[in-house]
């Protein structure tokens, strides 16, 4: 079975890689481009250490095949700052001392991009069930939650601003 | 990546004809849309397709689009998010939509799709026993063109469907909706989410200008070999303003209807008592979702 | 919301201790740059699989590998045969003790397969898919045996015996013939008997769990590569490279130093990652390959193949004067240790009382082997289960007696001066002050709603010490690098940089902390026992210590004073001679900027074996409400109340221990091990195997008492394992306050509470 070459954006640049038809868009952003931001953490899709946004969607990237990202923009980790300049989720996260292995911490940032990009003033409520498919086993969450709080706030105050 | 899926072809045809064709060429392919239970069985080992066939690209498979009496029509690869996302959808049918919406974490509902909810005909679906007692039709194509079925005709079976060789489901017809019709969804599951149904029960009614039920439709997961349309609680409905005796005698039959397995998500009693609970409770939100609608 | 409050005397004004720096790796982690096991690779590497068993018990008839290794791509296979058999060794680990012999045989199987899962054969080959093609070409032939998994049908006479040299230890007589009994341990004090007899109240109850998962989300991973001339690299993820280096050189017959190991950042380890499975493997593929292996194990692999903690059965009989004064307690314990002895029943023996001052008492333990994963460390192993019986059993006198339970606990509580049942005398510790906390607390005072129920729990956990090495360099520019040994779980860069920091008397962003592979650190023992902060800890504080000593002994040289007439003051070193007049202090930059004049680099290492840990206790508290139609359990409100010694980056101590009751609370409603009817496990993913996710939890507000701990530096007390002991406790009170029952067996699904509820309506 040849491999199938694919066309994508990535983090916003062009991007091509081969690929067989079985790999998942995980393993060849891991092991074909070199993003090991994503992880993987259970394969099935149960706990969120995958996350990527495909076409402004929240995915789970080792439940999607590479070869359907022929075409279509996708972001992860390694794009949410911009050079040396973090994210505000990325830096409350630091303020707030919302990790401590660090494993599940990309997929929580993507996805709690993904919640402010759908929802800029969310609850605790809203963003504790959008974010019910990233486990984390180190923090019990509190710290996670008040670090998406905190950055939804300053987003907010930096859109009033601006 | 198993052995197998070093082996995998994939095909991602642009057209219904297209499609078919390469269905019935590949005895051994399997339709993807969303993936989320595909995928995650391919990896498993327990499903080993020698080839994928993507629906995604074929006019009319991912999309909603409101019909000119009022009723909508679905894209059967449609992720669960941009169902969530269609207000009007959402106020006619919001049973439907927060059913389709419970299926696992945000990450799954930006690829999950009803038709592989429906197709993958695990007894525990989420949106399944919302679109049974919205009445959806599901449209089918295949060599022999385009037939449409009910929905409830489509589960055989855990795991397995009624579609013949080359049939795919293209799109979900609901029907429009009278005035004061509203349906609702409920499940039980151990955590508050990403896991699988214990429980399911979706309920819709439209109601006389009275109040009282004209038709309701009551629909159970989990508690069979596949989802039920339970007709006779249906009629413990009819007629009533879901008064204690009347959801009483919903619990009753919704209980009867139940054939359900002990497994390691709950244990078939306690899965036919909570079909009557949430019978009950997935009636009552229905009910008055609909008196807000008079 | 989190409070710090202090025993007065204790407070001193610290000036980065205390303080709340972003981690020194964070950035790393937050941009997906920090490289953990899976995420290495190394030229030319080979992909690596296991096969395992798929029976609970077998007799392995034989393995025929030629297929395999006949496939094109295939470039090595192993099986037990390729590893040398090694004799009984009891090595300490960290907090449990391993038997060398048996963790070898765990590693690969010999001529049995003790549970679903044990590894048989691994291959390398230059794809995952060729790999995996090889695993179903080695065919493997079993004779199945029948298998026992649950605790007291492994102890019954009639159990199928797992292995023919187990004669129980700690019975006498010695027992003729094998079981599955390893060991008994027992601990007693007076006469329990008589003292039960005499009380004038007494409680007795019989509480069971399950077998849970530590859950950590990053799967074991590594790359190894051996040479032609026996030297070999490792990259792994684990709780202590040391750990890793020493377990493998035994495994494979290798030397020490033949072996260096470099550490990635690990995704959770929760003592879990305290053994090894896959390095030894990963090494032996690559010495038969000659090219590096890299071997990551599935999610399904983690379930199956490594070490839950036990499940088990607790006893609990306790016996009081009616006005609330504890007088016997009699606990037995049975707990599973999975396919090979050494279930944490011992330690469990030694905590089950610890929190109390009880005259007589005696608490045995047992050690049972089942036929399903060999068991390891979780967080304060054997803790936890044995809390949920003995403070359900304590909650349970309390409402017998009509007393407030926190008032119970404090009545009979530790104190300075009390021997403990496990024999120290505590000193310094404040389970007292947590009590008190929890007691004052407006979350005490808060009115609780119909369906509702409060459950209060105590905990505690001894902390160890032991051997740390640390190092300390001061760079040209004054700036600081410390070195040390221990891989960061959980934040403990941040707490080594701000207590050099501290000593030195420099801003802590100018301290940069870096964990050095096994060749370029001296000796760790590994990150498990809550052991870092304090006592690799201690070792970074002595060798900045030093390298402040070499600073003041260079200053005085410079000022030709002798060394007692300088100090080392907010970072520069003061002359104290008055014959100098007014001399311009020296800063560590500027000494640093002279060094190679005054006689050298300056830096420093310190090896110790830290001795004093402080125990830590906690007290939570937890409010639930349940849904009595259905039996399902929503956690409303929880405290986490804990004497922490000294929090030396508050954040991190709040996070250990908002963290550890996130994972009693799953373990107590949701989490177990499901094997169906052939020992094989039916929840071998996230799906099944319920962790609690963001929306199973409220706000964790946390109380920090801090009493310090005397031995250590800044009076730091191990926090990590502490606070997984109360919660099984907490929410199974809460729970069983809100249904009106008694809940004993965990977890507490919603159909368990259903069913309790109909059998007390009907």
């Amino acid at each position: 079975m040849s491999k199938k070459h694919i066309t994508a954006t990535v983090n916003g640049d062009p991007a091509e890689f081969l690929t067989d038809p079985g790999t998942t868009l995980l393993d060849a952003l891991r092991d074909e481009l070199g993003l090991t931001g994503s992880k993987e953490g259970c394969g099935s899709g149960d706990c969120g250490a995958c996350s990527v946004i495909v076409d402004g969607r929240l995915v789970c990237s080792c439940l999607m095949l590479a070869v359907e990202a022929e075409g279509r923009r996708i972001e992860t980790i390694e794009g949410l700052a911009h050079g040396s300049e973090l994210h505000p989720l990325q830096q409350k996260f630091l303020e707030h001392a919302a990790l401590q292995c660090g494993f599940c911490t990309p997929g929580l940032l993507v996805a709690s991009k993904a919640l402010l990009d759908a929802n800029p003033d969310p609850t605790e409520e809203e963003a504790r069930y959008w974010l019910a498919g990233n486990l984390c086993r180190c923090t019990g969450y509190d710290k996670v939650i008040r670090a998406v709080l905190d950055a939804a706030a300053e987003m907010r105050q930096e859109r009033r601003v601006a | 990546m198993g052995a197998s899926l070093a082996q995998l072809d994939y095909m991602a045809p642009s057209s219904v004809d297209e499609a078919v064709k390469a269905l019935m060429a590949s005895s051994a392919a399997k339709v993807l849309a969303g993936g989320t239970d595909l995928i995650v069985q391919m990896r498993a080992g327990r499903a080993k397709p020698g080839a994928v066939l993507d629906l995604k690209r074929i006019a009319g498979a991912v999309g909603i689009r409101r019909e000119a009496d009022g009723g909508f029509v679905i894209g059967a690869a449609t992720p669960g998010a941009a169902i969530g996302e269609h207000a009007a959808l959402a106020q006619a049918w919001p049973g439907v939509v927060e059913a389709t919406n419970l299926i696992g974490s945000t990450q799954i509902q930006g690829r999950a799709s009803l038709g592989g909810n429906l197709c993958n005909a695990s007894p525990a679906a989420d949106s399944v026993p919302a679109m049974i007692a919205a009445r959806a039709i599901a449209v089918i194509v295949g060599p022999k063109g385009r037939r449409e079925a009910p929905v409830e005709t489509i589960q055989a079976g855990p795991g397995r469907t009624t579609l013949g060789p080359g049939e795919f489901i293209l799109e979900f017809k609901l029907p429009a909706r009278p005035a004061r019709s509203a349906d609702a969804y409920l499940r039980l599951i151990p955590r508050t989410e990403m896991d699988i149904a214990v429980v399911g029960a979706g309920v819709s009614l439209t109601l006389n200008a009275d109040g009282s039920v004209a038709e309701a439709y009551v629909s159970l997961g989990a508690v069979a070999p596949t989802c039920l349309l339970v007709a006779a609680a249906g009629q413990a409905l009819a007629g009533t303003k879901l008064e204690p005796a009347a959801l009483d005698a919903l619990d009753a039959a919704a209980r009867a209807a139940c054939n359900p397995i002990s497994d390691k998500r709950g244990t078939a009693e306690y899965r036919t008592k909570i079909a009557g609970v949430l019978a009950r409770r997935s009636a009552q939100i229905a009910y008055d979702r609909a008196k807000a609608r008079a | 919301m989190s409070d710090v409050l202090d025993r007065p005397d204790a407070k001193a004004g610290f000036a980065t201790v205390g303080t709340r720096p972003v981690r020194p790796d964070g950035v790393d982690k937050v941009t997906g740059r920090a490289a953990f096991g899976a995420d290495f690779a190394m030229p030319g590497q080979l992909t690596g699989r296991v096969k395992r068993s798929p029976h609970a018990h077998a007799r392995i008839v034989s393995i025929d590998a030629r297929k395999a290794l006949a496939l094109p791509g295939v470039k090595a296979v192993v099986t037990g045969a390729d590893f040398p058999d090694l004799a009984s060794e009891i090595v300490e680990g960290g907090e449990a003790a391993s038997n060398m012999r048996d963790m070898a045989v765990n590693v690969i199987a010999r001529d049995k397969v003790l549970y679903e899962g044990h590894a048989v054969a691994a291959v390398a080959a230059v794809s995952a898919a060729i790999a995996e093609e090889a695993l179903d070409l080695i065919e493997v032939k079993y004779e199945p045996l029948a298998h026992v998994i649950d605790v007291e049908a492994a102890m019954a006479s009639s159990a199928p015996v797992l292995h023919d040299h187990i004669f129980t230890d700690g019975v006498d007589p010695k027992p003729t013939l094998p079981s599955n009994i390893a060991k008994r341990h027992q601990f007693a004090r007076g006469d329990v008997e008589a003292a039960l007899a005499a009380a004038e109240v007494r409680v007795e109850g019989r509480y069971t769990t399950k077998a849970v998962h530590q859950g950590y989300i990053e799967p074991h991973a590594c790359v190894a590569s051996m040479s032609a001339d026996g030297q070999a690299q490792i990259w792994s993820s684990s709780q202590g490279h040391f750990m890793v280096r020493a377990y493998s050189a035994k495994i494979l017959g290798l030397d020490i130093s033949d072996i260096r190991v470099t550490p990635a950042e690990i995704g959770g380890g929760f003592g879990g990652k305290t053994v090894i499975y896959l390095e030894p493997l990963a090494l032996a593929l690559s010495r038969q390959a000659g090219a590096p292996v890299k071997m990551v194990m599935s999610r399904d692999e983690v379930f199956r193949a490594t070490g839950p903690t036990s499940g088990g059965v607790i006893h609990v009989r306790l016996g009081a004067t009616r006005d609330g004064k504890i007088t016997a307690a009699d606990v037995e314990l049975k707990y599973q240790a999975g396919a090979f002895p050494g279930s944490p029943v011992g330690a469990a023996c030694m905590t089950a009382l610890a929190c109390y001052d009880i005259a007589d008492f005696r608490i045995v333990g047992w050690d049972v082997v089942t036929n399903s994963p060999k068991v390891a460390a979780y967080r304060a192993p054997g803790a936890p289960a044995t809390a949920f019986g003995v403070e359900c059993a304590v909650d349970e006198l309390a409402k017998k007696l009509g007393v407030d339970p926190i008032e119970l606990r404090i009545k009979n509580g530790a104190r300075d001066g009390v021997k403990a049942a496990y024999g120290p005398t505590f000193q310094n510790i404040g389970y007292i002050e947590t009590l008190e906390a929890v007691k004052t607390h407006p979350h005490y005072a808060l009115k609780l709603g119909p369906n509702q129920g409060r459950g209060i729990a105590a905990g505690f956990w001894f902390n160890v010490g032991g051997e740390s090495t640390a190092a300390c360099h001061i760079g040209e520019d004054g700036t600081a690098t410390v070195v040390t040994g221990n891989p960061d779980i959980g934040g403990s860069r941040a707490s080594m940089a701000i207590m050099a920091a501290e000593v030195l008397g420099i801003p802590v962003d100018n301290v940069r902390p870096v964990i050095a592979d096994t060749a370029s650190i001296g000796y760790s023992m590994l990150t498990g026992g809550s052991r870092t902060t304090f006592a690799t800890g201690m070792a970074v504080v002595r060798a900045a210590e030093k390298v402040v000593g070499e600073l003041k002994r260079r200053a005085a040289g410079v000022w030709s004073v002798p060394e007692d007439q300088v100090a080392w003051e907010g970072g520069r070193a003061v002359c104290l001679d008055p014959a100098k007049g007014d001399v311009k202090p020296l800063t560590l930059k500027g000494l640093a900027g002279m060094s190679a004049r005054t006689g050298g680099p300056i830096s420093a290492e310190v090896s110790l074996n830290a001795q004093g840990a402080g125990p830590g206790f906690g007290v939570h508290l937890c409010d639930v409400e349940i849904d009595p139609e259905t039996g399902h359990v929503k956690v409303l409100r929880y405290l986490v109340a804990q004497d922490v010694g000294r929090a030396i980056h508050p954040s991190y101590v709040e996070g250990q221990m908002q963290g550890g009751a996130a994972q009693g609370v799953g373990w107590a409603l949701n989490e177990e091990y499901v094997f169906d009817a052939d020992g094989k496990m039916e929840n071998a993913g996230f799906l099944d195997y319920r962790v609690p996710v963001a929306s199973d939890l409220p706000m964790i507000d946390t109380v920090m008492i801090e009493v310090p701990n005397p031995r250590h530096p800044f009076g730091a007390k191990g926090v990590g394992e502490v606070p997984i002991v109360p919660p099984l406790a907490a929410v199974a009170i809460a729970v069983s306050e809100a249904v009106g029952v008694r809940m004993k067996d965990l977890p507490l699904s919603p159909p368990k509470i259903r069913a309790v509820l109909d059998a007390k309506a009907g």
